[in-house]
């Protein structure tokens, strides 16, 4: 049945070398790849929620009475540079300098300090002057969605520190560049939903 | 120092010595009866000294068979909670004529109808579902075990957690008074200032995680892992199903995670998503949980589906009748369950042509399902039948589920629906299709399944007896449910007043009877087929003549599953290898490379309930240690880069040549 030239191929039922689990390194990849799909779903639904409640001031402030765009400008470029240092920290990687990696590091962590530090000095201003969460459908939504994304970068930043010192312990070992690269998609990803949240919520909502 | 309220506030938040139930003389018997089981149970673990033996083989264990294995058990021990729920609810339902209040009070009747279904959708059907599909997948693509053993671990556990937060909630405090979506206004903190809506909550949050990772894991498996040779076209369809499955897995759960958090935002922070004032929107809340919750059913269908598959090709000996036809349906099917989630709520008020939509879509989902009924029957067309149960059961099914499928259509039409929205017909409706479908897919599954993980099969006489007493018990317990639908009887209510109603219910509690007895049946078929294991055992590890790759592996397999990758080069594998004449490899085994146990999946998971168990009863100092403590622990993990370990070969030589001498021995037997 089987044909004249693939008659070698069918007869063999196994490999005879094995290497188990070698590509588990791709499959990391690809599943963390997944769960950042899982999470962009998140933030889809945080920004439907914010399309539907978004104008339901409940007689209370709207974007216009709020947002500060120069700020909000400033704060973008933080974690835009962020991004850019990362992309810098891993062509290090790539080159295995240990050394100049760990400081595109640092400069990246200190740039999304920065983000989370405008981020929260701008919550800080809303709630003095009475726009909380709790204000109406608008505010809420507005915090759950931008708070969502400051926290998701909170954990990027901390998840930097352990890998800087994991780095600093075990050097650019394969488990320790993979852990690099998911943090880099992460961080990446981060980006493209601020650009969003920027596009949608900041920069339409003064256009209300 | 104690008579302080503000102290024991700032220690035990809302919890104090009333949020014991001792006023409710029906939980006080159920504690009691639970209580001394546990203790029987722990002790005589103690006593058989089998608790480092659980710790090491079990419960730390990454292998993605004995986390299958668990996994059913976990669904097993929730399935009896969940029906004596549903037999609480039946009994009340059939009493409560005529003046008479039954004798469960509402707020005990609200919550027992809640968490019925709570624990039988996120408790039962997804563990019993996971566990198969972790169980069956790697041994069928020819993997060594699924992509990340370790948080497979986790996510077992993290399963395991959900599931005691809502054990304790029937001891501790109360749950959820909601129904088991929990909609708001009537969820959010005005009309449920308990802690049941926030035991909802973090339980099915808890369960979340390990539902939502064990589909990224699953889904990097088959797409990864799979043997060399095994094209897409090549996957067995229970396969397939799971892939389907546990894309829709990771498609669904974090708008179930995002949800659950915005109604926790409104009952902790006071925010306004789901209020009736302050702008907030509580059709918003129903049209999200839906998005989720429509996916879900298909997430638990489709694995069934697959069962069926498997076993009919199996059992008809030969193959299955358009395999393709049926992958393209399952793919069809996992696409149009995003696109038909308001036809759980027509009366929302969305217009005609919203409903007609979703009415229509709804109506489309029966073509490729019933391309799936003629495979399988097409596949019995002239097959050489084994009425094995499995078999019995898919049969079973095909007429019950029909049934289910057609009143789902009829409900698909927005007008018709408008007549029996929220009527005990839609009751009767799920209920044919996730009893006659899910769940005999699950028996199917577990009799045909069984032999694999254990080494010998299941006694068929009580499996006779389960089937028989469960298929009547379910036509006897849900027709009179479609009858008195039809007649308008509202679901979830505790008491009537038209007497010439009570008949069809006390029928229903009859039908609920029979299903008790299935079950009985089935833990009796277990524990009989565990003492008569030696008569009922299979050496050879294929003991129905089986068409795909795990059975060509021994049973139970051993850890490594297969001591060379299999290379696949036909659909059916192990049906081809058979005929084709394999020989099975005598010598030249290797070390094999395999993941190392750990306790971390346990810590983290039993960290987390304590931090749900804090924020449930506003414990807040213990949610933040306990929070500090699972966010520290974790990292603390990655430090450990020191997890996995070689199988050596002489290990491995050992293991093959006891199944040569088994083997030998069947075959001069036979």
């Amino acid at each position: 049945m089987a044909h004249a030239d693939t008659v070698i191929d069918d007869t063999i039922f196994h490999l005879e070398d094995d290497h188990g689990h070698a590509e588990s390194g791709s499959s990391t990849m690809l599943g963390f790849w997944i769960y950042l799909m899982s999470d962009c779903l998140i933030f889809a639904m945080l920004f439907a929620v914010y399309g539907v409640l978004g104008g339901n001031y409940a007689a209370g402030p709207a974007p216009k009475d709020l947002f500060d765009l120069p700020l909000v400008a400033l704060n973008t470029t933080m974690l835009l540079l962020s991004s850019i240092t990362y992309g810098f920290a891993m062509l290090e990687m790539a080159k295995g300098r240990v050394r100049p990696m760990q400081v595109w590091l640092v400069i990246t962590g200190l740039f999304g300090l920065a983000f989370l530090g405008i981020e929260l000095y701008e919550f800080a201003h809303f709630i003095h002057e009475g726009a909380t969460p709790q204000r109406s459908g608008f505010l809420s939504s507005f915090f759950t969605l931008v708070g969502t994304h400051g926290l998701h970068v909170t954990f990027g930043l901390v998840w930097l520190v352990v890998l800087m010192v994991q780095v600093s312990r075990h050097g650019l070992i394969a488990a320790n560049q993979r852990r690099l690269m998911c943090l880099s998609m992460f961080w990446h990803f981060l980006d493209v939903i601020w650009i969003g949240v920027f596009t949608f919520v900041y920069l339409m909502g003064m256009l209300r | 120092m104690f008579d302080n309220p503000a102290l024991l506030k700032a220690i035990f938040g809302r919890l104090t010595l009333e949020s014991l139930p001792l006023h409710e003389p029906i939980v006080v018997a159920t504690f009691i009866v639970v209580a001394l089981g546990g203790i029987a149970l722990v002790g005589a673990l103690t006593y058989f000294k089998l608790w480092g033996y659980l710790w090491r083989e079990w419960f730390t264990s990454v292998d993605h068979k004995r986390i299958g294995v668990m996994y059913m058990v976990l669904g097993i021990v929730m399935l009896l909670r969940g029906f004596s729920d549903a037999i609480m609810m039946r009994l009340q339902q059939a009493m409560a004529f005529g003046g008479s209040e039954g004798y469960l009070n509402s707020h005990h009747y609200d919550q027992i109808f809640t968490a019925h279904g709570v624990i039988m959708i996120f408790f039962v059907a997804m563990p019993l579902v996971t566990g198969l599909m972790n169980f069956v997948v790697p041994l069928q693509i020819g993997a060594r075990d699924v992509s990340f053993p370790f948080l497979n671990n986790f996510s077992f556990w993290m399963t395991v957690g959900g599931a005691v937060i809502v054990m304790m909630s029937l001891f501790v405090g109360e749950f959820a008074r909601t129904g088991w979506l929990a909609y708001p206004p009537l969820s959010g903190i005005g009309y449920s200032p308990d802690v049941g809506v926030d035991y909802y909550i973090w339980a099915l949050q808890v369960a979340g995680v390990g539902t939502l990772l064990s589909g990224v894991n699953l889904v990097c498996t088959i797409v990864k892992m799979r043997a060399p040779g095994m094209t897409m076209m090549r996957m067995p369809i229970f396969t397939w199903t799971a892939l389907c499955t546990n894309v829709l897995i990771v498609a669904a759960f974090p708008v179930l995670t995002a949800v659950l958090a915005l109604l926790a935002l409104d009952r902790y922070v006071g925010t306004n998503f789901f209020t009736n004032d302050f702008g907030g929107n509580p059709m918003m809340y129903v049209n999200l949980i839906w998005i989720w919750g429509h996916p879900e059913v298909y997430i638990l269908i489709l694995p069934a589906f697959g069962i069926f598959s498997e076993v009919t090709s199996a059992f008809c000996g030969k193959r299955l009748f358009g395999y393709t036809s049926m992958v393209y349906a399952t793919i069809v099917i996992t696409i149009l369950s995003y696109l038909v989630w308001l036809h759980h709520f027509f009366t929302m008020g969305s217009g005609a042509s919203v409903n007609s939509f979703f009415g229509i879509t709804t109506m489309i989902i029966s073509i490729p399902t019933g391309a799936k009924i003629f495979n399988w029957l097409f596949t019995m067309y002239r097959g050489r039948i084994r009425f094995e149960l499995p078999m019995m059961w898919t049969v079973a099914f095909m007429l019950t589920f029909t049934v289910g499928g057609m009143t789902g259509v009829l409900l698909a039409v927005p007008p018709a629906d408008f007549v029996l929205h929220n009527s005990l017909f839609l009751v009767a409706h799920f209920h044919n299709v996730i009893i006659g479908g899910v769940l005999f897919g699950l028996f199917a599954g577990i009799s045909y399944w069984f032999p694999k993980a254990f080494g010998f099969r299941l006694d068929p006489f009580w499996g006779k007896m389960s089937f028989w007493f469960w298929v009547v018990g379910f036509w006897f317990a849900f027709m009179p449910l479609y009858i008195l639908g039809l007649m308008g009887v509202t679901r979830r209510l505790r008491t009537f007043e038209d007497p010439s109603l009570q008949i069809w219910f006390i029928i229903a509690a009859f039908g609920a009877f029979l299903i008790l007895l299935g079950i009985l049946s089935f833990l009796i078929q277990i524990f009989v087929s565990v003492r008569r294991r030696e008569q009922l055992r299979d050496d050879t590890g294929d003991p129905w003549d089986g068409r795909t790759l795990e059975w060509a592996t021994s049973s139970p397999p051993p850890a490594y599953n297969f001591a060379f990758t299999p290379v696949i080069h036909d659909l059916d594998t192990w049906a081809d290898m058979k005929n084709r004449g394999y020989q099975r490899p005598l010598t030249g085994f290797h070390d094999i490379h395999m993941p190392r146990n750990t306790g971390a999946g346990v810590i983290l998971a039993g960290l987390s309930v304590v931090l749900a168990v804090a924020l449930i009863w506003y414990i807040w100092w213990l949610a933040i240690v306990s929070f500090v403590a699972l966010i520290g622990y974790a990292i603390a993990h990655t430090f450990n880069y020191d997890r996995d370990f070689h199988i050596p070969s002489s290990d491995v030589t050992r293991v093959e040549d006891e199944r040569t001498r088994l083997l030998a021995a069947t075959s001069q037997a036979g």
